[in-house]
């Protein structure tokens, strides 16, 4: 069934009680071509896009939990392309590109709100640090300006910018095509439109193994529901990729931490873009519900837990309320950890591993969410003709050996 | 936040006085010049990232000023057992007795 403006109304007459279920919840078959370990955005994405642009229609989404219940449905939801490096503003420009137009392609409504982002400087170091990512960044032609704290205050009303406050606002890197989306949509969405195309998703079921043949070669995956046999293997993991990869025998550059968000009361509507503050570790919007969305730094040891130290939501909040003085009395909902894989250059991994046959993308670290579609086609492309795109070829695993890294870590913008 | 017991204070004391410091254990090899890039990335970057007991840094650094290694298993993040930094990584039995309050 499509979804328009006639089918809610069709709906809304019979009281909402007559949709259709939006993807049906599969047994796992003997075999398929590929199979995506992994059912968030990104592995639902990319068994979508193996489907409609590849032509592979044989295809399995293996989730060990509900579908979007790990990071995707964890995440402040930020999109933004306005990275350093080219090989950064080639891959998150190119996933901003396919959140243009996601929600039509999909028939879902994905909300991608393109309020901007604004990224603010503290200290001298970050003015300057700013000001050269904004020129890499039009050198790229990503979209992404300068603004004076005068500009900033006029674009957000309620940023305080006197020089008394502990987080001076000295000026800030506005990118316009940045904002926000909603992120169990984007889960939803994918599915629907993958099980459409005759993808099986499969929900409630752990992958316990990696059979691999006499050549090395995958043969498939030991599951919860038995043996599913498959000559492609593609692990979207996220903070579990290193326990997936070593069922294959392979050991990864990641460590797993855990990330915490949390959100507060809803209230009207009052902050108009996304807020970034990268030298204290806070990023606070306003979803379409009116809670303040707000994201902190990861914690400082390695974990699975799915949760963090409140000393770590303590600092982002004392920060928030630096910035946001208004904010001060606004009480907290709630607040969960994520686990987020983390790289020693801080970008992702996409592409081939040694063993034939298993594709991998992981090592999004704090900031998986914004590239999920162009991480998704990427895989996919990766996958259906068991070489690299372009776009992704630099995010090798190679590149821990040669030294080739792309280190965004280091160029000031912690914060993914 | 954690509760973390200093072998050199021995005292628990909070998280906040801590820093972690990575996983335990890894040696620089003394003949780092004759290595190879494989091995030196392996030195370098990859890690055990265990899910389950896992050997690990910590710093004092607002305390003792002291570096010392731990267990600590996380998934449930609760440490089994912290020891100096001149002693052997404890065996999978010495950890389990640990947990069991032995």
């Amino acid at each position: 069934m499509k979804y328009s403006a006639r089918s809610l109304f069709a709906n809304a007459l019979s009281g909402h009680k007559k949709w259709p279920e939006q993807f049906p919840n599969k047994d796992p078959k003997k075999q398929y071509d590929v199979i995506i370990v992994g059912g968030g955005g990104h592995g639902l994405g990319a068994a979508y896009y193996l489907a409609k642009k590849y032509g592979i229609t044989n295809v399995a989404v293996i989730e060990k939990g509900w579908l979007g219940g790990g990071n995707t449905g964890r995440n402040t939801t930020i999109i933004r392309s306005n990275y350093l490096y080219d090989e950064s503003a080639a891959i998150y420009d190119h996933a901003v590109d396919l959140w243009d137009g996601l929600s039509q392609e999909l028939n879902y409504n994905t909300m991608f709100s393109k309020r901007g982002v604004l990224m603010l400087a503290h200290n001298v170091h970050d003015v300057q640090s700013f000001q050269r990512h904004v020129h890499a960044n039009r050198l790229n032609g990503v979209d992404n300006k300068w603004l004076n704290p005068e500009a900033c205050k006029k674009f957000v009303p309620i940023l305080d910018i006197s020089n008394n406050r502990h987080y001076p606002v000295m000026g800030g890197a506005l990118q316009m095509r940045a904002g926000t989306a909603r992120h169990d949509s984007v889960a939803w969405g994918y599915a629907r439109a993958a099980a459409q195309l005759g993808v099986d998703i499969i929900q409630n079921c752990a992958v316990t193994g990696i059979k691999r043949g006499p050549d090395g070669a995958v043969q498939g995956v030991e599951t919860e529901k038995g043996f599913i046999a498959a000559g492609k293997i593609g692990v979207s993991a996220a903070g579990h990729s290193s326990t997936v990869m070593a069922m294959a025998g392979l050991r990864f550059p990641l460590e797993s931490y855990p990330l915490q968000a949390l959100v507060s009361e809803p209230v009207k509507p009052v902050l108009n873009c996304v807020v970034m503050s990268n030298a204290v570790h806070a990023y606070i919007s306003q979803s379409d519900k009116g809670e303040l969305v707000i994201g902190a730094g990861t914690d400082q040891y390695t974990s699975y837990s799915q949760r963090g130290a409140l000393h770590v939501l303590e600092h982002t909040l004392m920060s928030i309320c630096e910035i946001f003085p208004i904010f001060k009395r606004m009480r907290m909902l709630r607040s969960w950890g994520g686990i987020v894989d983390v790289t020693p250059d801080r970008s992702p991994i996409l592409g081939k591993t040694p063993v034939e046959g298993l594709y991998v993308n992981c090592g999004w670290g704090t900031g998986g969410f914004k590239a999920t579609p162009g991480a998704a086609n990427l895989f996919a492309y990766t996958i259906a003709n068991d070489h690299p795109h372009k776009i992704n070829a630099p995010y090798n695993l190679e590149r821990f050996v040669t030294g080739r890294l792309i280190d965004e870590a280091a160029a000031a913008a912690v914060a993914h | 936040m954690f509760e973390i017991h200093c072998p050199y204070c021995d005292e628990k004391r909070s998280e906040i006085e801590f820093a972690y410091a990575g996983e335990a254990h890894i040696a620089r090899e003394t003949n780092a010049d004759q290595l190879s890039d494989v091995e030196w990335a392996q030195f370098l970057f990859y890690r055990d990232n265990a899910r389950g007991d896992h050997c690990e840094r910590w710093w004092h650094q607002h305390g003792c000023n002291m570096f010392f290694n731990a267990v600590r298993n996380t998934v449930s993040d609760k440490f089994a057992v912290t020891y100096k930094m001149d002693q052997k990584r404890p065996s999978v039995k010495m950890i389990e007795a640990a947990k069991n309050g032995k």
